[in-house]
């Protein structure tokens, strides 16, 4: 754990009891059993928005706090601990970052405050196919009148079916492939021409695949320069993956701890499974990785609020170590439980499952490292 | 003792840059630590007027008490002091295993006599120690050790066998584990010093995978040790053991083999012997993840290893990120050590002679050598059975932790 502050040191505390108290996973088992569209429970987001979750990198002129990075990560990490599903991560960390990265006042001052009192959700509407991919945008705005016209398609968008705002890569020169000629807009999500397909993900969690037919949109939508949108967005899903990874380490500390305690309460063999050298060594290994996890998702963080020239590559660190540690963790936490842990009625498949989708979020590990060695020249 | 920080250090480094400036040998400048060669036993008059002049100020041992020849200073001007040499071009002639492992231990346990005997020629670099603890039959299960000693009088007399033991060809003295009750296993183990200059000790070194090595076996035939240098309660050694361990381990995490890529990281040495394709991407796509795989546990070890040292100074208390370093440390380390192997192909797998550059035979000795990191000093197994129970808190069924 980083050394905090006193101001981190409190919210990380009440985020903690929150999440124990109000969101303990039987709570996303209820989400997951309601089948509510949404994907999250809004009477549980509300309780988080008023807390100024939402609200945590945002600017005190735009209605937030401006706790920084690694405070929202201490908040999502709690939260990930219990599988919290929540739009904290798409819309007051994710879609608010290109906000504040690249928007104007007028800009900020219409969509922050919303984003930072949870009256709006707000995400980023980026890959168009089953792969991380952001280079890749085919999805088209033209000139049209005084403002543009957007045609294509955008996938898994996170929070798609809560969405009210839609920060949107398109291409207005070049080809798919190119970072010169992407732009991003601002859409919102009611926008004559705009149709979300919600999807039933294993995780259970919002996610939507989003058409753009003819979506007529104002120059003002216009989210920084034409063509140019690529440095916001690059640095705007470096903050949503730093954001993502510290969701997935409190799932994986999480997930390896209550394998622990299994470990040390189901006996065979007369004695507790746990007193088994060959699971001793796997999980001392587990929380050899986990450490080794930690320190890179909270070096990450920290860079992001320190300004760093580093944050790509230590972005990319994190992103890929914690994926792969998080993988190991929730295989392992079905595998150490053995039969009980393949049932719906136990929690173990559900961190298996968030896992996965986590991993794929925002780019997996293959993605990440590819990047974190081309950034070093390699 | 002075205090942390503060504007007081400015004065004590113009102090020490002009002390370094006066007495260390120019002839000496970059060159490197006799400590860690075998011309330590025949040292240059210039060495030893080094060893000399840094022994007497206390200074090798810079935070250890005044009273018994460390320097008795701060750790914030024991830092300034190494910052000092390092910019000098200078090496601390004051190391060994004395420094590392057995000072710090009797230190804490040792009787005001026995620290007046023997700290004081360590801190001048006088004396070279060696460590008595593994037996053939007694590696991670150490508390199973057999040399045993027998009470005749006013001395303990001596017989059996050590192995691994590091550097006794050169070394003056032993700090050294025996049986004192054969009756129990933890409880029966005590914790002697003797002289290696007497007619009941024999060395023979040991040649090793990776060539010649420092390490030795150890024979005890009548050897003798003074009572007066029985360390701790008779019975009771397993407990100054376990402290000088964690002393050895703190000083191993990232110590030994593996780190020879020649000071250019394994991306660019797999650019110089792979090349790469049109991208930029080395040319050879799985090697390269495997590449970036250990680049990244590399990065997060070092990420840890700043963040255990800041969780220490936050006043959390020690941090549990320390337990993990030696094992995260060393795979990283020895995979590095195959990785680079690998990149070299067959100039890789050199043994001696010119058609090898130094960087591959280098690459070669280090790959071997570094295997013991993961054995000596608790090997990965005991790391883990460590984790397991002291952190973890599962049971522990080899009860030698």
């Amino acid at each position: 754990m980083a050394v905090l502050n006193e101001e981190q040191s409190m919210l990380r505390d009440a985020a903690k009891s929150w999440v124990q108290e109000k969101s303990p996973v039987t709570a996303f088992r209820k989400m997951r059993d309601s089948g509510v569209e949404l994907g999250y429970d809004a009477a549980a987001w509300n309780e988080q928005a008023e807390m100024g979750w939402a609200g945590v990198i945002i600017p005190e002129d735009f209605g937030g706090s401006n706790f920084g990075y690694l405070s929202m990560g201490l908040i999502l990490e709690e939260m990930g601990r219990t599988l919290t599903a929540s739009p904290l991560l798409a819309s007051g960390l994710a879609a608010a970052s290109a906000l504040i990265l690249g928007g104007d006042d007028a800009q900020k001052g219409e969509y922050l405050p919303k984003i930072a009192d949870g009256s709006l959700v707000a995400t980023l509407a980026v890959d168009e196919g089953a792969h991380h991919a952001p280079e890749k945008v085919a999805l088209e705005a033209k000139k049209s009148g005084a403002g543009y016209a957007l045609n294509g398609k955008k996938t898994f968008v996170l929070e798609g079916p809560a969405a009210g705002l839609l920060v949107v890569s398109a291409r207005t020169s070049g080809k798919p492939g190119d970072k010169d000629g992407i732009s991003l807009f601002l859409v919102p999500a009611d926008a004559k021409g705009v149709t979300k397909q919600n999807l039933k993900q294993a995780d259970s969690r919002g996610v939507s695949n989003i058409t753009f037919d003819n979506v007529e949109v104002a120059a003002g939508a216009l989210l920084g320069a034409e063509g140019k949108g690529w440095d916001v967005l690059e640095a705007t899903l470096d903050r949503a993956r730093a954001g993502v990874s510290a969701e997935m380490l409190g799932a994986a500390v999480q997930a390896f701890e209550t394998t622990l305690d299994y470990l040390k309460v189901r006996v065979q063999f007369g004695q507790v499974i746990g007193s088994f050298q060959a699971l001793q060594h796997r999980a001392a290994k587990m929380f050899t990785d986990l450490e080794l996890a930690r320190s890179a998702v909270e070096a990450a963080l920290a860079a992001i609020d320190a300004g760093s020239p580093d944050v790509p590559e230590l972005v990319s660190l994190a992103k890929a170590k914690m994926g792969d540690v998080f993988h190991l963790v929730s295989n392992e936490m079905v595998q150490m439980h053995g039969g009980i842990g393949m049932t719906d009625a136990h929690d173990a498949g559900f961190y298996m499952k968030r896992a996965r989708a986590a991993e794929a979020a925002y780019g997996s590990q293959s993605y990440h490292r590819d990047r974190y060695a081309k950034i070093q020249g390699y | 003792m002075a205090d942390f920080g503060g504007g007081d250090l400015d004065a004590f480094r113009t102090e020490v840059r002009g002390w370094v400036e006066a007495n260390f040998p120019a002839g000496l400048k970059g060159k490197p630590n006799p400590m860690m060669r075998e011309e330590r036993s025949n040292p240059s008059p210039d060495q030893e007027a080094w060893r000399k002049a840094v022994g007497s100020k206390g200074w090798g041992t810079p935070t250890w008490p005044a009273e018994y020849g460390g320097g008795g200073l701060s750790a914030a001007e024991g830092r300034v002091i190494m910052q000092e040499f390092q910019r000098a071009g200078a090496y601390n002639p004051i190391g060994g295993m004395g420094v590392m492992m057995f000072g710090p231990t009797l230190l804490e346990y040792g009787t005001d006599a026995q620290k007046k005997e023997h700290i004081p020629p360590i801190c001048r670099g006088d004396l070279q120690w060696c460590q008595g603890f593994s037996e053939p039959g007694a590696g991670s299960d150490l508390a199973s050790l057999q040399c045993k000693a027998e009470d005749k009088g006013d001395q303990f007399i001596i017989n059996g066998q050590k192995i691994w033991t590091s550097g006794a060809q050169y070394a003056d003295w032993c700090f050294c584990l025996v049986r004192t009750d054969t009756s129990k296993k933890h409880e029966g183990i005590s914790f002697v010093l003797f002289t290696m200059h007497q007619p009941g000790v024999e060395v023979r070194p040991i040649p090793l995978i990776a060539g010649n090595s420092p390490f030795c076996e150890t024979f005890f035939t009548d050897a003798v040790a003074d009572k007066k240098n029985l360390v701790g309660p008779l019975n009771g050694g397993w407990t100054i053991a376990k402290r000088l361990l964690q002393h050895e381990r703190s000083g191993l995490s990232g110590a030994g083999g593996g780190g020879y890529a020649g000071g250019r990281g394994l991306p660019k040495l797999a650019k110089d012997y792979v090349g790469v394709d049109e991208q930029g991407r080395l040319a050879d796509s799985d090697l390269r993840t495997r590449i970036i795989l250990n680049e990244i546990d590399g990065r997060a070890f070092q990420q840890t290893a700043v963040r255990a040292m800041m969780e220490a100074k936050g006043n959390s208390g020690p941090s549990a990120a320390t337990s993990i370093m030696k094992n995260a440390g060393t795979r990283w380390m020895q995979d590095k050590a195959e990785l680079t192997l690998e990149i070299m192909g067959h100039q890789g797998l050199g043994w001696e002679g010119d058609a090898f550059t130094g960087e591959e035979l280098g690459a070669v000795r280090s790959w071997l050598g570094g295997k013991a990191t993961t054995i000596y000093g608790g090997s990965q197994e005991v790391q883990n059975n460590i984790i397991s129970k002291r952190i973890l808190g599962l049971p522990d069924l080899t009860q030698n932790n």
